[in-house]
């Protein structure tokens, strides 16, 4: 919303500056978003007189003038074919600031002949176009500051415009006089009356209006009148520059004379040319089968439901969003309806959507216009087209009645210093109040405050602590400190859950893997290859078909990334995510998950041959990490049947028994990487930190360590088994021989095929026995070392490898 | 005893001029071994007359000490000599590259999530979450947000699909944290203190606007918390994010879900084209905040004549792109490498507020 400072003197009387008035609007809650003053940039300039111009002796188009200044005479060089002795001119001095050339003036030689200063054109002030020569100004005397001079005879050069930002609540504040009547209640001038007296109707109205009995409720309002013998045409100027200066373009002086009234009291008027009507207008709900050619050019096709105005030959207006084209006022109009309604915000907004229509009378009625200010807006822009275009006034027409608005709140003022923290006394309170034009009385603390028509935002006691809030100024409140909820030392806040995040991300990255963010929503073909893409899931609106559907998983996002960043030449990569997935649409169908991706290499080629392409056992490890920082118990299962986008021969399940899943790793299917984009090999582990048990124990104790005095000893075990029976299984069984003897069990060698023959591997374990209350003699030893060999042959089928 | 001094300085220059500890043992062997030269010679000391052994034997035995300590000598020598040989020949380059060694990071979403986490959480403000996917009804209606209201337009909300025969009105991806607010209240009740970070969602791409992006909601509801409090709270907070005293500026402002409401901007300077903040005579505009809406009190199961409170939203984002000078929000997301190391903090950085966030 713009405005100009004159324009807003038209209702403030004030002597503020336009710093205070910024700085004041902003604090009010009407952001400044910008301010563009004109007499800033032409503060330095002043009046000077033309003595006499001479030809310059080295060029032909220029000439040498002795120019009277407020610092005596200057000699000037001069190039504009109108620069003559006795002109009255605008002069810019060595050190000022020309904005119409970017430059800062120095006293110069032109042609060998000093210049001090130059004579500007309009172009050079930037005041307008105008090139063809300097300025000649009719008055002036030297010395004058040209902006003094503007101000006095060509005041909207100088005017200043200033735009805000208005929250959906200030409807009022989309017309000048609610902005002025903020200003006046913060004390910076007083808000000047505006009584607009009724216009007697010289001859009964011949345009009869009517509202259909089920429009009412949307439409309850309906006035006008005709003014005939009207002369349209360009609005005078003080019109036309205010208009321009708030970005509307001037159309005729009708059509401005509505623009003026949305702008100046936010009372959106329309103007139909009697002449080009067929009868008496109506406003109804169209059927759905209108179409409607509007004034901006476009033709909408109404649905049932939307509030039209028809005359006798069909739809003309949009209620409350644009007229037609066909009824529309033009310079040969001469006989004018000027209609002036209520129409309901909720119902202006839905038709507005609708037909996806923007126009300045939607967005004001939507928000809501002052529905007792209807008649009074007729009036008054009655009068103003009587000033500007003559004609003869009928009397007004009207069907339906104001809506009724009158409420009021009780507003209990300890409350409201309460709330905000600031020591506002009840009379303040009721001064701001009524400033604003509620009135608010009451005995006690109490205040009964009714709203004014203007104010439809204000809807309960809330509202009303606001108003005095912010007139207040939130600016000027005095932080309080917010004590300690208990005393002493702040408790942990974090959940379990929460701690548990925590370390699982950061030992992530302990582990050398970088962190992405990536979109919650996927493509639907990625989602689909990662057991998503549902329905449920798919946005209605996407901004693009790339990001449609809620992910099911964090590796598409990362494989996405992996690819971008094979594109930008890194190929050794290590990221990961931590994050929530989605396997429904409903609110709480959202899980975390924490997945990790290896591509490339474990490092960057190297002297000592070190480098080598990552592998399950990697990921395995990392995976392993991760789950162990979170919590999850140190024995797991690792099974088999991931889903399909896993490498269905290269992947772990990690499991706390058969359907206690608390996460994958492995390789990704080749098809899946391709259909990516991603150069594979990759790695992958996918975790569920919600699916790990929390502690059963809240006790920090670890309980007592257990160190054995008596020497452990290793023994060495090599078995030959089946190449498809799992290292875990022999492992199990070896450990199983002696439970309390044997401490560890570790794999050290796999060997397959070679002199074992095909199908078969050589799986050599290192078993640690820890004695607990003796040294273990050599028979112990072998005693237990033949268990281990029965139990891990029987359980594994396989023979002790000899 | 005669030639005890040939015999000793003969002994001598031999060991003196042995080259490897081969020689030296022989040597050894030669003069004090069970059969050397000079054992041999302690040997005969028993046929000796008490005088003479009281004059030969302390002066064989000053010989054989003298010996032995010269052998021990030359050995340690020769070991140091061989050592020294040694150590010259592992001659390594240095200067090579060590061995690769991964370094992770992490986010910086992650890393200002984590340090507003510690700087509340002091102040007593557990962390909530909540989902993504919301009903319209806790994303909007529940706020005060009705229909039909202006706001709800310009939120650029995105919806999701809709079954047909399902006309339940469709879900939205969650435009702010502010949802949480009313979670968390049917869930825990006043008095209350919270703070829910997490992602949200608009339909607008562009320069400085991504579909997704990071919002932390704060929540403190009691007897008598005023908007005082809340601007303490927010001078408190930046100044300890920020790691300097930061002025915050209120300016009144609406949103539905608050009255009194106020859009809060903080100090800065854009000296040399670029922000500082926590000094100079600008103001950046960093949040929205506000009194909580009685009708949001009542949809949480608050009694609004009991209990008030405060209630504000800011983008985490955003706040990091300050703090740390990362110029481009979309490059977030984008997941660059490069980006990644460069902005990404260590594993180890664990923001809290006796270290400093």
């Amino acid at each position: 919303m713009k405005f100009t400072l004159s324009w807003l003197k038209d209702h403030l009387e004030t002597t503020a500056t336009v710093d205070e008035i910024v700085e004041n609007l902003t604090d009010l809650g009407l952001e400044v978003e910008g301010v563009e003053d004109p007499a800033a940039r032409l503060a330095p300039f002043t009046i000077a007189r033309i003595q006499s111009a001479e030809q310059h002796p080295d060029a032909d188009r220029l000439r040498v003038c002795m120019v009277e200044t407020d610092e005596g005479m200057k000699q000037i060089v001069c190039g504009a074919p109108n620069a003559r002795a006795g002109i009255t001119v605008v002069l810019a001095k060595p050190g000022d600031y020309v904005p119409g050339i970017d430059t800062t003036l120095a006293v110069g030689k032109i042609r060998g002949v000093e210049s001090h200063g130059m004579m500007a054109s309009e172009r050079e002030l930037e005041l307008s176009d105008e090139h063809g020569g300097i300025i000649e100004l009719p008055s002036g005397s030297v010395g004058q500051k040209f902006t003094a001079w503007l101000a006095a005879n060509d005041p909207a050069k100088v005017d200043p415009v200033i735009e805000i930002a208005i929250t959906p609540n200030r409807q009022d504040a989309l017309g000048i006089r609610g902005i002025a009547r903020d200003l006046a209640a913060r004390g910076l001038g007083r808000l000047k009356a505006h009584d607009p007296l009724p216009v007697a109707g010289r001859f009964p109205c011949p345009v009869t209006v009517s509202i259909d009995a089920d429009t009412l409720d949307v439409a309850p309002h309906f006035a006008g009148r005709v003014i005939r013998g009207v002369k349209n045409g360009p609005s005078p100027r003080w019109l036309q520059d205010r208009l321009r200066a708030i970005g509307l373009r001037p159309i005729s002086a009708l059509v401005d004379v509505t623009n003026y009234f949305t702008y100046d009291m936010n009372r959106p008027l329309h103007v139909f040319d009697v002449d080009k009507m067929h009868g008496g207008l109506r406003v109804h709900r169209a059927t759905g089968d209108e179409t409607l050619l509007a004034l901006d050019g476009k033709t909408y096709a109404l649905r049932a439901g939307h509030t039209l105005i028809s005359d006798a030959h069909g739809p003309e207006s949009l209620a409350g969003i644009m007229g037609g084209e066909d009824t529309g006022c033009t310079e040969d109009t001469v006989t004018v309806f000027l209609e002036s309604a209520w129409w309901d915000p909720v119902h202006t907004a839905l038709t507005g959507r609708d037909l996806k229509i923007h126009s300045d009378a939607r967005y004001r009625f939507e928000r809501g216009v002052d529905p007792d200010y209807t008649l009074p807006g007729l009036e008054a822009a009655t009068r103003m087209i009587l000033d500007l275009c003559g004609g003869e006034p009928s009397d007004v027409v009207e069907a339906g009645t104001a809506p009724k608005t009158a409420r009021s709140y009780s507003l209990d003022t300890r409350r409201v210093i309460s709330l905000v923290g600031m020591d506002i006394p009840k009379a303040e309170q009721a001064r701001i109040l009524t400033s604003l034009g509620f009135s608010a009385t009451g005995a006690g603390d109490t205040l009964e405050v009714w709203v004014p028509s203007w104010r439809r935002d204000v809807q309960g006691e809330a509202d009303l602590v606001e108003e005095v809030a912010r007139i207040s100024s939130l600016t000027k409140l005095e932080p309080k400190p917010l004590p300690r909820a208990t005393a002493g030392v702040p408790k942990p806040v974090l959940t379990p859950m929460q701690l548990r995040e925590r370390m699982g991300r950061r030992t992530a990255a302990a582990l050398g893997y970088n962190e992405c963010v990536t979109y919650s929503f996927i493509d639907r073909a990625a989602a689909q290859l990662f057991g998503g893409g549902g329905d449920e899931v798919m946005l209605e609106n996407p901004i693009s078909a790339d990001l449609s559907h809620m992910r099911p998983d964090l590796l598409p996002g990362l494989l996405r990334a992996a690819s971008r960043n094979q594109a930008r030449g890194m190929t050794d990569l290590a990221l990961f995510e931590m994050g929530h997935v989605f396997h429904g649409g409903e609110p709480g169908q959202q899980h975390l998950q924490i997945a990790g991706l290896l591509v490339g290499h474990t490092g960057p080629r190297d002297p000592y041959g070190t480098r080598r392409a990552v592998d399950v056992y990697d990921i395995k490890a990392d995976a392993e990490a991760v789950l162990a920082a979170m919590g999850a118990p140190a024995k797991v299962q690792i099974l088999r049947g991931a889903p399909g986008w896993w490498h269905p021969g290269r992947h772990g399940v990690i499991c706390l028994g058969p359907q206690k899943r608390l996460g994958i790793f492995g390789e990704l299917h080749p098809k899946v990487l391709k259909a990516m984009d991603v150069k594979g090999p990759a790695m992958a582990f996918t975790l569920m930190p919600g699916d790990i048990p929390l502690p059963k124990t809240a006790s920090a104790s670890r309980g007592a360590v257990e160190m054995a005095g008596f020497q452990a000893v290793d023994r060495d075990f090599a078995f030959v088994v089946d190449a498809e029976v799992e290292a875990a299984l022999l492992v199990n069984a070896a450990a199983g021989a002696d439970k309390a003897l044997i401490a560890d069990v570790r794999v050290f060698d796999e060997f397959i095929g070679g002199s074992l023959g095909e199908g078969k591997k050589s799986i050599a374990l290192s078993v640690r026995l820890q004695p607990r209350d003796r040294t273990l003699t050599e028979d112990d030893i072998e005693t237990v070392a033949a268990k281990i060999v029965d139990k891990v042959q029987k359980a594994s089928g396989g023979l002790l490898r000899g | 005893m005669d030639g005890l001094e040939q015999l000793k300085s003969d002994w001598l220059s031999r060991i003196g001029a042995a080259q490897d500890e081969a020689t030296l043992e022989d040597l050894r062997v030669a003069a004090i071994g069970k059969k050397g030269d000079i054992s041999l010679r302690m040997r005969d000391l028993g046929a000796m007359s008490p005088q003479e052994r009281q004059i030969a034997g302390p002066a064989l035995n000053a010989l054989k000490d003298e010996v032995t300590t010269a052998i021990a000598a030359k050995k340690a020598a020769l070991g140091d000599a061989a050592l020294d040989e040694r150590l010259r020949a592992e001659w390594l380059d240095v200067t090579l590259p060590a061995r690769h060694r991964r370094n992770g990071t992490i986010h910086p979403v992650s890393q200002v999530t984590e340090e507003v986490t510690a700087i509340f959480a002091d102040m007593g403000f557990a962390v909530a979450e909540g989902p993504q996917i919301e009903t319209d009804w806790h994303n909007f209606d529940a706020l005060n947000i009705p229909g039909h209201h202006p706001a709800r337009a310009e939120m650029d909300t995105f919806y999701t699909h809709r079954a047909p025969g399902d006309d339940r009105p469709p879900h939205v991806l969650r435009t702010h944290t502010s949802p949480v607010q009313i979670r968390y209240m049917e869930a825990h009740g006043a008095p209350t203190r919270v703070i829910a970070p997490g992602r949200v969602y608009r339909a607008d791409y562009d320069q400085t606007h991504t579909p997704m992006f990071h919002q932390v909601e704060g929540l403190a509801i009691d007897r008598d918390i005023s908007m005082a409090n809340l601007k303490w709270v927010l001078e408190a907070f930046f100044s300890a994010y920020f790691g300097r005293t930061v002025k915050t500026r209120f300016r009144a402002s609406h949103f539905p879900f608050t009255e009194p409401s106020a859009e809060v901007d903080i100090q800065c300077s854009w000296e040399g084209g670029t922000v500082k903040v926590g000094e100079g005579n600008d103001w950046l505009e960093v949040l929205g905040s506000g009194m909580v809406h009685p009708k949001v009190l009542q949809a949480g199961g608050i009694d609004p004549t009991q209990w008030q409170g405060f209630a504000f939203g800011m983008g985490i984002d955003r706040i990091a792109m300050l703090k740390y000078g990362i110029p481009d929000l979309r490059a977030f997301f984008d997941s660059d490498l490069r980006w990644l190391r460069h902005y990404g903090f260590s594993a180890l950085q664990m923001p809290s507020v006796h270290a400093g966030v």
